[in-house]
């Protein structure tokens, strides 16, 4: 069926109006019911991307009262104050934080968008290095408790230090004078 | 029709008479402009360009404790744009040809352009605060600033070079990254604002011309194979854009626990298999009726050449027409780069750029006519 206003484009939008109890129909394609203002809404993302986060992430309709009732209003992330309820409406972040404040909330959300939890791929050199880092206070742990089992404690001293030193590194963000 | 209308219906402009202005050389600004639309990845070369125009890698990125450009605040985001500011000088990206163009200081018309080449998205293009695109002079590879991350890694080439798309990516990903302290998680990767890109940030995509499985029928079923497959298929201009000249865009959709050689080989072995589907297609058109396909083409050229006024939709389907008989060599002298040219120099933005002036569509059905009997030889 053709547009009643343009006769050109297919028409997608059925309008009807109710004025004084008289009813009209109209059959109209987008960009005319746009234009005609008889759409109480945008057309841009017409796949309402927020509204499939709601319920995928479980929330009841997406509106801030349904989800404050759910419970969800005490997530707030600290580092851009973005509440767990703003990011269902939105299906933004707010910043890097949020994604450790939202924490296992997030979880089934990244299943069912990814089928995964876990980034396989590139890591940044940066980020590398202090992975490395962790890794080998790991390592080092270990051989502190054999150590220590093994009563020989001068040794276990000196492994301590270097666990706390790399601690250190972690802590001041020195793992950049590597590069 | 209108009054107005009318008036120009009975004094139509001679488009033989623009041609001939064009070529004694009066209308400089015109030639000038159209050669600022012309892209290298439109240029028709590379592995299957007969079927695959283009191969796109982007990679998402952000900084560190710092809120992504959504809700950021004007301080914040002009913060990014410096520390990008700071990169080009340091990284001596200015020496290597890209140059960064602030979307404020660019007109409306300008940065539609930009869009219909491909080259930003539309969210940029209306983003005035503390904006910027950053391009290569080839403009294979362009950065955006403060679009909904802070950095958005593009690479963009002609044909199906996935491979090459991501080496290119990765490696001013490497140097944005010696500068730039990114937003990483061991476990999520690389964060990003949307929670569809978090992991790899990374977004492969390629541009199709499947006429062959159209005109037999069998695009909707090989299409909802290619969905099940975890990859997103859409019309050229993104999301909720439909299929015109039998174009398409096939990306894919999961960034998360895939590697990257993972995602882009994925992708490209679906490509690889479309293409094939295509050609059988194709072959087996020829055989039921070599003489149909090139009369289709040689018609389709014909109006082409001839029309005062051509909507979009139909210029679109009939350079898909032109485009199948030069592929199979019933249609000679009509090379691949003008064809893809045309597929954005008729687009609006870009016919009201070489116009000069907001166009109404129906001066753009005029305009875009005008444009195609310039180009097709």
């Amino acid at each position: 069926m053709l547009c009643e206003n343009c006769g050109k484009n297919i028409a997608s939008v059925h309008v009807t109006k109710i004025i004084n109890g008289k009813k009209t129909e109209m059959y109209l394609c987008e960009s005319c019911a746009g234009e005609k203002g008889e759409l109480g809404f945008s057309f841009e993302g017409k796949f309402p991307l927020h509204q499939f986060f709601s319920s995928i992430m479980g929330f009841p309709g997406g509106s801030s009262e349904k989800v404050a009732s759910a419970g969800y209003s005490g997530l707030q992330c600290p580092g851009c104050g973005l509440t767990y309820a703003q990011f269902g409406q939105i299906g933004r972040f707010g910043c890097d934080r949020c994604y450790e404040s939202f924490g296992t909330n997030l979880l089934p959300l990244f299943r069912r968008l990814h089928g995964s939890q876990k980034h396989l791929g590139k890591i940044p050199a940066r980020a590398g290095s202090h992975v490395k880092l962790k890794k080998e206070i790991e390592r080092l742990r270990e051989e502190l408790q054999k150590k220590v089992a093994e009563e020989a404690f001068e040794e276990a001293a000196v492994i301590r230090d270097k666990i706390r030193k790399l601690e250190n590194r972690i802590s001041s963000g020195g793992e950049k004078n590597e590069r | 029709m209108n009054d107005k209308e009318k008036a120009k219906y009975n004094s139509p402009k001679d488009p033989l008479e623009e041609i001939l202005m064009d070529n004694d050389g009066e209308n400089k600004m015109q030639q000038k402009r159209r050669s600022e639309i012309v892209s290298k990845w439109m240029e028709g070369t590379g592995p299957d360009a007969d079927i695959v125009i283009s191969s796109r890698v982007r990679l998402a990125r952000n900084i560190r404790k710092m809120p992504f450009p959504p809700l950021a605040s004007d301080e914040q985001r002009e913060k990014v744009l410096q520390a990008a500011k700071d990169v080009i000088r340091n990284s001596r990206l200015q020496e290597s040809g890209f140059e960064m163009l602030e979307i404020n200081a660019l007109p409306p018309v300008f940065r539609q352009v930009l869009v219909e080449k491909h080259l930003i998205s539309p969210l940029l293009a209306r983003e005035n605060r503390f904006s910027a695109l950053i391009l290569r002079k080839d403009e294979i590879i362009s950065i955006m600033v403060n679009e909904e991350d802070h950095f958005r890694i593009q690479c963009l080439l002609p044909g199906l070079q996935l491979e090459k798309a991501w080496q290119e990516t990765s490696g001013y990903d490497d140097i944005l990254e010696s500068y730039l302290d990114y937003a990483f998680d061991e476990e999520k990767g690389y964060l990003t604002a949307c929670p569809t890109n978090v992991g790899t940030g990374l977004r492969a995509s390629v541009m199709l011309h499947l006429p062959a499985l159209a005109i037999t029928q069998q695009i909707n079923r090989i299409l909802s194979a290619v969905s099940q497959v975890g990859l997103a298929v859409r019309g050229i201009y993104g999301e909720g854009t439909e299929m015109t000249g039998n174009l398409l865009q096939i990306s894919n959709q999961i960034t998360l626990g895939q590697s990257e050689e993972e995602i882009w080989q994925n992708l490209y072995s679906v490509t690889r298999q479309l293409i094939n589907q295509e050609k059988n297609a194709r072959e087996h058109l020829l055989n039921e009726g070599r003489e149909k396909l090139g009369d289709r083409a040689g018609r389709a050229y014909g109006i082409l050449k001839n029309a005062w006024m051509i909507d979009s939709k139909e210029a679109m389907q009939l350079l898909s027409d032109v485009r199948l008989g030069v592929d199979l060599g019933l249609l000679k002298g009509v090379p691949l780069k003008i064809l893809n040219e045309l597929l954005v120099l008729t687009r609006p933005g870009c016919l009201q750029y070489l116009k000069d002036k907001n166009l109404n569509p129906y001066e753009r059905d005029l305009e875009r006519a005008m444009q195609i009997q310039k180009c097709l030889p």
